[in-house]
């Protein structure tokens, strides 16, 4: 049983909260003043019968969309509409990674623009994501692997992203931690992204919430879309928990349970969900300052800010809803990153959990229109769709502004498997428990 | 950890076994038309019910198996050969 919401309404004067303007001085003010002087970050609306843009799904694409419609594109009849409260869902379960180390043009062009936007975020929305780039180490074991990464590597420069070979003793200057000579799959080297590296994940939803409220959109939460209104081939408006609420424009965000609301105008996505697990140790001193992947098994890790290594692996293999992972993947996970760094066998786990993705049929995101007027989708992103929240909150408010979509996510469409043109980072095929 | 009843060998943990995807597709005929095939290829229920699904027993009998499983709750309703 779910208790109700308290409900917020907007002053009577229409001067909606956020807080007012962040910065070092105002902490230093508010702390004199017993920082009695903060207010809600942004205004819990109840939701208005009518919007020109419904977003379902208040997670980082979702608000990230609403914050650019009314930024880049000066819309600010939208509704944000989340079924639970703010960023509870992927955003707030992900290991808070970023980078655009990608092999296919389309997705480093995509990727690396997510990268820019991250890198100019906190002046951008006044807030701090604590975004961190410490570099992303991916390791190589085999001579065949040093070529595979050589070619990502060169693809990335050749569009002018950064990526940089490092040999076996320069990466054990940057990381002592690393086995170098571990009997199964000793390291040869490693690709570093300098760029790359971890935002506090929390602090982007709440950072695009509060952005986005300010500058008007209506924020709902605890607000569950139990259908989708249609007259004929065009979209109407969502049926909620709390009535029902008209729109010329329905964007689905809500990667994980896409094909649940895509069902409910009996459409098929091509899309399997499936969980992915995470990790967290208990809190050390400062041991690991950058971002290490393993390249023989299931395992990355960082070390956040609290000190406990954040880690995580590949997703558990089978369609899923239940927001936990299997134990066998638990121990597949922790033995690759006993492999890798065996000083992690002296640690305890705090916390594990699991989180349901969007596997698309080729790995990649979708940021599309649907064949239904009026309904378009942002989702498929598979285990990586937290580095890619403000290109993907960008391109998908640029798609519902002009109708068409945004260059940088013109390969991302639905279209694209029936015209045979899959965007397959690693040439997997249409099989989702695979990528 | 999933807990498959396989037909041949017995009770076994999921480590035994190697998913195989939605076993609730038929595949058209060669003469149906394209847009049938990428139904087929791409385009699942994905529903959070029960699932039908292959399971590869790839470290026993090595039979394919055709298991109906919650994707919720995960719990296993039937399994045949």
């Amino acid at each position: 049983m779910k208790s109700t919401p308290e409900i917020h309404p907007q002053s009577p004067s229409g001067a909606r909260q956020g807080g007012g303007h962040y910065s070092g001085l105002r902490l230093l003010i508010e702390g004199l003043r017993g920082q009695r002087g903060w207010s809600r970050a942004w205004t819990k609306a109840a939701p208005r019968p009518r919007y020109r843009v419904v977003i379902v799904g208040g997670g980082g694409h979702g608000l990230a969309t609403a914050y650019y419609l009314t930024s880049q594109f000066g819309m600010a009849d939208v509704a944000v509409i989340e079924k639970g409260p703010l960023g509870l869902g992927n955003v707030g379960r992900n290991t808070t990674l970023i980078r655009s180390n990608y092999f296919q043009p389309d997705n480093i062009r995509f990727y690396d623009y997510s990268l820019q936007l991250w890198e100019r975020m906190e002046r951008t929305l006044n807030f701090n994501t604590m975004v961190s780039q410490r570099g992303t180490l991916n390791l190589f074991h085999s001579e065949a692997q040093r070529d595979l990464f050589t070619r990502r590597a060169n693809a990335m420069r050749v569009l002018g992203v950064d990526a940089e070979a490092l040999t076996r003793d320069s990466v054990k200057r940057l990381v002592p931690l690393i086995d170098l000579d571990n009997g199964r799959f000793p390291v040869l080297g490693g690709f570093l992204q300098r760029r790359g590296g971890t935002v506090r994940h929390d602090a982007v939803a709440w950072g695009y919430a509060r952005a986005a409220s300010r500058a008007g959109v209506d924020i709902v939460e605890h607000c569950e879309v139990t259908g989708i209104r249609r007259a004929g081939q065009r979209v109407m408006g969502v049926e909620t928990t709390r009535g029902f609420v008209a729109a010329d424009i329905v964007c689905l965000a809500v990667a994980g349970h896409s094909s649940r609301l895509a069902a409910m105008v009996d459409l098929r996505l091509p899309i399997e969900t499936h969980v992915l697990q995470a990790f967290v140790t208990e809190s050390i001193k400062p041991i690991l300052d950058l971002v290490v992947t393993y390249g023989a098994g299931h395992f990355y890790v960082s070390q956040s800010d609290k000190g406990g290594l954040v880690f995580g692996g590949g997703i558990d293999g089978y369609n899923s809803y239940g927001q936990r992972g299997s134990l066998y993947m638990a121990e597949e996970v922790a033995a690759a990153g006993v492999t890798v760094m065996p000083a992690l066998a002296r640690l305890r786990v705090l916390r594990q959990w699991g989180g349901v993705m969007d596997m698309s049929m080729d790995g990649s995101p979708i940021i599309s229109k649907t064949p239904l007027q009026g309904l378009l989708l942002n989702g498929g992103w598979c285990y990586g769709g937290f580095k890619a929240i403000p290109a993907g909150g960008l391109c998908t408010a640029h798609l519902i502004a002009h109708g068409s979509p945004h260059p940088l996510a013109a390969h991302l469409d639905l279209n694209r498997f029936a015209a045979g043109r899959t965007v397959d980072e690693r040439g997997i095929g249409p099989y989702p428990y695979a990528h | 950890m999933l807990r498959i009843c396989c037909p041949w060998c017995g009770v076994r943990d999921e480590i035994e076994f190697r998913y195989r995807g939605d076993a609730s597709l038929t595949r058209p005929s060669a003469d149906a038309p394209l847009a049938a095939f990428t139904t087929y290829v791409y385009e699942r229920p994905n529903d959070c019910n029960w699932h039908l699904e292959w399971w590869l027993h790839v470290s026993g009998c090595r039979k394919l198996l055709k298991v109906a499983r919650h994707t919720l709750t995960h719990e296993i309703r039937a399994v045949t050969s």
